[in-house]
């Protein structure tokens, strides 16, 4: 993989950031956007821009063609066995809020449990928290091991008859945890409990295939994955969406609309209500195939060597606080002593690093690490070793400035 | 920005407060407290303050932080202590200004006037007016 001619075709990352080339290591918020991405939506706005699924005229077909394309490509990217199961929606918030909103409300009762860990993104853990105080079911809570990871021993006992929905990441944005949701799938399957499954920091960085992996939803976001933000994925299996009612109304969803009733279209469209996010999705179409190109082995390969290499050299620092699994995803989440991590975002920004300093939105794990916040250093395909020479300089200085001068 | 510029924004006297924070704890007997906290990034702060007639008698707080807004908690415990409520508000209503980067007449406001660099890092704004918005909060509340 060549990772200086992929860095060239960022645009972003061609700038100075303080007087410092810019080191960009938070693409778990938020990955940067190649320019065959942001030509495509330009494109879309420049010469194709008009409503789908209505306009009789070429500009409506054009942008009708473009936006189920994308769809089609969405469900190659994911091996989804039909379009009708890829909703397109603004992101994994979205998605997860649909399944816990339509799905939830309708199949679980009081006395049910819905399963999910301490590692949830506030997105998988909230609306499960509202699903659960709605229909009266129990949250519970799969325990951690110490590194960070979920045991399938601990799976087996916890989920049961009464478990109806599990819920869980496919890889925690804090500790860089791969879980293993294909044989958590097996497990809620043999209770008939259905499989939901964070994508956010999944479908970036590893080739899904939710057949293979057999879970019943799987939402993921276009903006971590070089796409434009605003556009996220809803997959869902047939005969499950097929059941479930919409939860948003209006035009775009309906077939037939009466006085007092109404029907809904087929799927997808049932689920996308409102002009939907047309722009959004031919971007993660440009994505995906800039993906592909590249290849999704390749890049998973590459971040698991920049993991690895960033956790032997941010473990040469003295002081530092290293959180998560071994095994880990393209992310290191740490902690200088005495340094808040806030006080150790500034410094590394005033060397034009960029790296996230706080909670992460996942409170109920920083409360696991008994930390009030941490900082993490996230990788995407466009990074090198040379970036973690940069971070761990940073923090060296980091450490310098906030250590001297001060007592 | 070289890593020297942010002095402006971490002087001396306010990595003093950081590291040996005044009126760190609690108040036996306190009139109101308030929790208050940064969704966004976690800092949270409990301020209590002992008013009587009006004025701001005994203040302390507690929390967890960034050395911006601890330092800045310290500092406005310090600053509000044997204020009049009135002047309190209108030093805080100062300090958003000073915030905004708006000049201001920075000799009432004594320690605090060090924070005037952080009006630079439009970041870490939240983090300077988190003790204040306590403060605020609680008189209202009282």
């Amino acid at each position: 993989m060549d990772v200086k001619a992929i860095k060239e075709q960022f645009p972003i990352l061609q700038q100075e950031v303080n007087g410092h080339p810019l080191v960009y290591l938070d693409s778990s918020a938020t990955s940067q956007k190649p320019v065959q991405v942001i030509e495509a939506v330009s494109d879309y706005y420049k010469y194709n821009n008009s409503n789908v699924h209505r306009g009789v005229h070429t500009l409506g077909s054009r942008a009708t063609d473009q936006y189920e394309g994308a769809r089609e490509k969405v469900r190659e990217f994911i091996n989804a066995k039909s379009t009708k199961e890829i909703i397109f929606n603004r992101g994994t918030t979205a998605g997860l809020n649909l399944v816990a909103s339509s799905y939830a409300r309708a199949n679980v009762g009081s006395g049910d449990e819905i399963v999910i860990t301490p590692m949830e993104h506030h997105s998988n853990l909230i609306p499960w928290q509202q699903a659960a105080k709605a229909t009266g079911a129990r949250l519970v809570y799969l325990p951690l091991q110490e590194d960070g990871t979920v045991s399938l021993d601990d799976v087996r006992d916890t989920v049961n008859e009464k478990t109806k929905i599990v819920a869980i990441t496919h890889v925690s944005n804090v500790l860089g945890t791969i879980n293993p949701i294909k044989e958590i799938t097996e497990i809620a399957h043999q209770h008939h409990a259905v499989m939901v499954v964070d994508g956010a920091q999944g479908a970036p960085h590893i080739k899904v295939d939710v057949q293979d992996i057999d879970c019943d939803f799987y939402a993921f976001s276009g903006h971590k994955m070089c796409g434009p933000t605003g556009i996220g994925v809803l997959y869902g299996k047939q005969e499950l969406l097929e059941n479930m009612e919409p939860v948003e109304f209006g035009g775009e969803m309906i077939d037939f609309v009466n006085l007092y009733d109404s029907t809904w279209k087929e799927l997808p469209w049932k689920f996308e209500g409102g002009t939907p996010i047309i722009a959004g999705a031919i971007g993660l179409a440009a994505a995906i195939d800039f993906l592909n190109e590249i290849g999704q082995d390749e890049i998973l390969a590459h971040e698991t060597e920049l993991a690895a290499y960033a956790l032997e050299q941010l473990q040469t620092i003295d002081g530092i606080q290293i959180y998560g699994p071994r095994k880990r995803a393209g992310l290191v989440t740490f902690n200088l002593d005495d340094v808040h991590p806030h006080d150790t975002a500034t410094v590394l920004d005033a060397e034009g690093i960029a790296v996230r300093a706080g909670h992460h939105c996942a409170q109920p794990l920083m409360k696991w690490l008994d930390v009030v916040a941490t900082a993490r250093a996230s990788f995407y395909l466009y990074n090198t070793k040379e970036d973690i020479d940069l971070l761990v300089a940073g923090l060296l200085k980091t450490k310098e400035y906030f250590g001297n001068g001060f007592e | 920005m070289a890593l020297n510029n942010l002095d402006t924004l971490y002087r001396q006297v306010i990595m003093d407060h950081y590291k040996n924070p005044r009126n760190k704890g609690t108040l036996e007997k306190d009139s109101v407290t308030v929790d208050m906290n940064n969704p966004t990034c976690g800092d949270r702060i409990q301020l209590q303050l002992d008013i009587q007639d009006g004025i701001v008698k005994d203040a302390k707080f507690q929390g967890e932080g960034c050395s911006i807004s601890m330092a800045s908690a310290s500092m406005m415990t310090q600053a509000i202590k044997g204020l009049e409520v009135e002047t309190a508000l209108k030093m805080s209503e100062m300090f958003s200004k000073m915030m905004l980067g708006e000049d201001i007449d920075s000799e009432d406001m004594g320690d605090i006037e060090a924070l005037q660099g952080v009006s630079q890092f439009p970041a870490r704004i939240k983090c300077a007016t988190l003790a204040w918005k306590a403060m605020e909060k609680g008189v209202h509340d009282e």
